[in-house]
């Protein structure tokens, strides 16, 4: 049952990888992208990989694909053009192919696997703690450092793309927010009894029930209780 | 029927009824919310609301849903055709999806996985998928625009609700949905973060593309925005998978800071009234909220929106997100 679903979802993954590729509409790829990094989820899930299989989704298909998928959108980008100079290029293409293939045999030939793999493979975490505590007692012990690291890298390259995108103030406007809510005299509150609305105390609109029939104004006397002054 | 239930098929079969079980009463109060919402905003607005459709207007929904129905279902000739009919599925789809994992009662979940919350937001993430391939598959400039803004939108506020989310696990230790709520059985957590209560409940309404935040359908500027093209039982589709969106974010906000199931005070009268009646009815309060603000506040310009998410928010979350943490490590309240 579980061999079966895992050959399911490695098919579709590699499918829609291949997918990725050779389709020709660049918002097609970017969706079959989308499918493929969920049959990864579902594979990490198979694996016993929980929370692995929720960041999968919630970075990568809930983040970077909505970004990506954004940017392909809005590229007019002609592939026909791109197309063009397929046999020009087709030779260095292969070449880089083939010294790249040629890297990853030597190094899956010479691969040897840890004598107790076999046995931790089956088993990712130890079996009384929940997945997600067991990625982070190792994370934030064993690993600390690099950790923090890779924290500090992301941090770097996020300053990176703000300096290259910001604009000096001559060409922004901004908008003084407090300065704007602090202004008086542009907004005015008014408590109109309950059930009434701004009409009924002689605003914007006459009331709307049925006109009374004409009465005599008495002078001064009471005020309120009927708004029929328009 | 022990035995039944163990063979595959049975599971299966009991599965289905769990899921019928929780849809149905989800799809009526998606029907009802429409109604509730008409006739909330009717009468802040002093006027009647539906009320010729049966007694109150209460047959109002499946007079709408009918006429959905009848209506012919259009598809643009430019538009792309396959994407086009799978985005409000997709959003529909999404919207029942979510419910899996939900705890209306105590142990009474579909599914009670250790990473419900990581579950429920990477589906939350996921629906903005429905609208942004909507608006590419219209093929039409309205939809486009809509589409582009209600994707900016949802990406920006996901991060400050991501934080909130952050500071209650921190109180409670652990990822799973049941265990959130009986952390609460004390108290709730409304009480010790109520700035963060704030934020989500407004990352909520931008996350559902509700107003204030409604400008991916800006109907002042984009027509209807990521809709525009929609017609009939696909437009249906987009209407229901956006209501049961708002039912879904109000169950978050129950079960992260109103107490799920738990009545407000541990003694007699409250006690009587059975938990999920409970979750049921805080659920129908924070509806009623999102109701309340839609009559309220005017449309928030794009930039403000986005100078709300990034500015406001996402540090204000940050820096409350290192109190609590701060907090819990000074005075040893850090869960197991």
């Amino acid at each position: 049952m579980i061999a079966a679903a895992f050959y399911l979802f490695a098919a579709v993954l590699i499918a829609s990888a291949v997918m990725v590729v050779t389709s020709r509409n660049p918002v097609h790829s970017v969706l079959f992208l989308i499918l493929a990094f969920f049959n990864a989820a579902a594979l990490f899930l198979i694996a016993g990989a929980e929370f692995l299989a929720m960041i999968l989704v919630i970075v990568y298909v809930g983040a970077v694909a909505v970004l990506f998928l954004f940017v392909v959108m809005m590229l007019d980008v002609d592939f026909a053009a791109l197309r063009q100079g397929f046999q020009r290029y087709a030779p260095v293409g292969g070449v880089v192919g083939a010294i790249l293939l040629l890297e990853l045999l030597l190094v899956f030939a010479t691969w040897r696997f840890a004598t107790d793999a076999a046995g931790l493979r089956l088993n990712p975490t130890p079996g009384d703690v929940e997945n997600t505590r067991a990625l982070g007692r190792i994370l934030y012990t064993d690993y600390v450092w690099l950790f923090q690291l890779s924290g500090l890298i992301l941090l770097v390259a996020m300053i990176g793309a703000i300096v290259l995108t910001l604009r000096g103030k001559t060409t922004t406007k901004r908008q003084n927010v407090a300065a704007q809510v602090a202004r008086s005299g542009s907004v005015n509150l008014r408590q109109p009894p309950l059930g009434a609305g701004l009409g009924e105390i002689g605003i914007e609109r006459p009331p709307v029930e049925a006109p009374k029939p004409k009465q005599v104004e008495h002078a001064g006397g009471h005020h309120g209780g009927h708004g029929g002054h328009h | 029927m022990d035995g039944f239930l163990a063979t595959p098929v049975g599971h299966l079969a009991l599965t289905v009824a769990q899921a019928m079980a929780l849809l149905v009463p989800l799809l009526i109060g998606v029907a009802y919310l429409t109604w509730a919402e008409r006739k909330v905003l009717g009468a802040m607005q002093l006027r009647k609301g539906p009320n010729v459709v049966g007694p109150f207007g209460l047959l109002q929904p499946f007079a709408d849903a009918l006429k959905m129905l009848m209506k012919e279902t259009i598809i643009p000739a430019g538009a792309s055709r396959a994407l086009f009919i799978m985005a409000p599925m997709i959003t529909f789809m999404l919207a029942m999806l979510a419910w899996a994992v939900i705890p209306v009662n105590d142990g009474w979940a579909i599914a009670d996985i250790n990473v419900g919350i990581l579950y429920l937001f990477a589906i939350s993430s996921l629906g903005v998928y429905g609208i942004i391939i909507a608006g590419w598959a219209s093929n039409s400039k309205y939809a486009f625009l809509g589409a582009l803004r209600s994707a900016a939108q949802m990406v920006s506020y996901e991060v400050s609700m991501g934080f909130v989310i952050v500071t209650v696990l921190l109180c409670v230790g652990s990822l799973n949905l049941t265990e959130i709520v009986r952390a609460q059985a004390d108290m709730w957590f409304i009480i010790p973060l109520f700035p963060m209560f704030v934020i989500m409940f407004i990352s909520a309404l931008a996350e559902t593309n509700r107003a204030p935040f409604d400008l991916p359908e800006g109907e002042s500027e984009l027509v209807a925005g990521f809709f525009v093209e929609y017609s009939s039982m696909s437009f249906a589709l987009f209407f229901l998978g956006e209501y049961a969106n708002m039912i879904l974010m109000s169950a978050l906000i129950t079960i992260l800071f109103l107490g799920g199931w738990y009545p407000p005070f541990d003694i007699a009268p409250f006690t009587w009234i059975p938990g999920p009646l409970w979750f049921i009815f805080k659920i129908c309060a924070c509806l009623f909220v999102f109701i309340w603000v839609r009559a309220t506040f005017p449309r928030y310009r794009y930039d403000q929106l986005m100078r709300l998410g990034w500015k406001v928010f996402l540090p204000f979350s940050l820096v409350w997100l290192v109190i609590t943490a701060a907090a819990l490590k000074l005075f040893g309240w850090l869960p197991a």
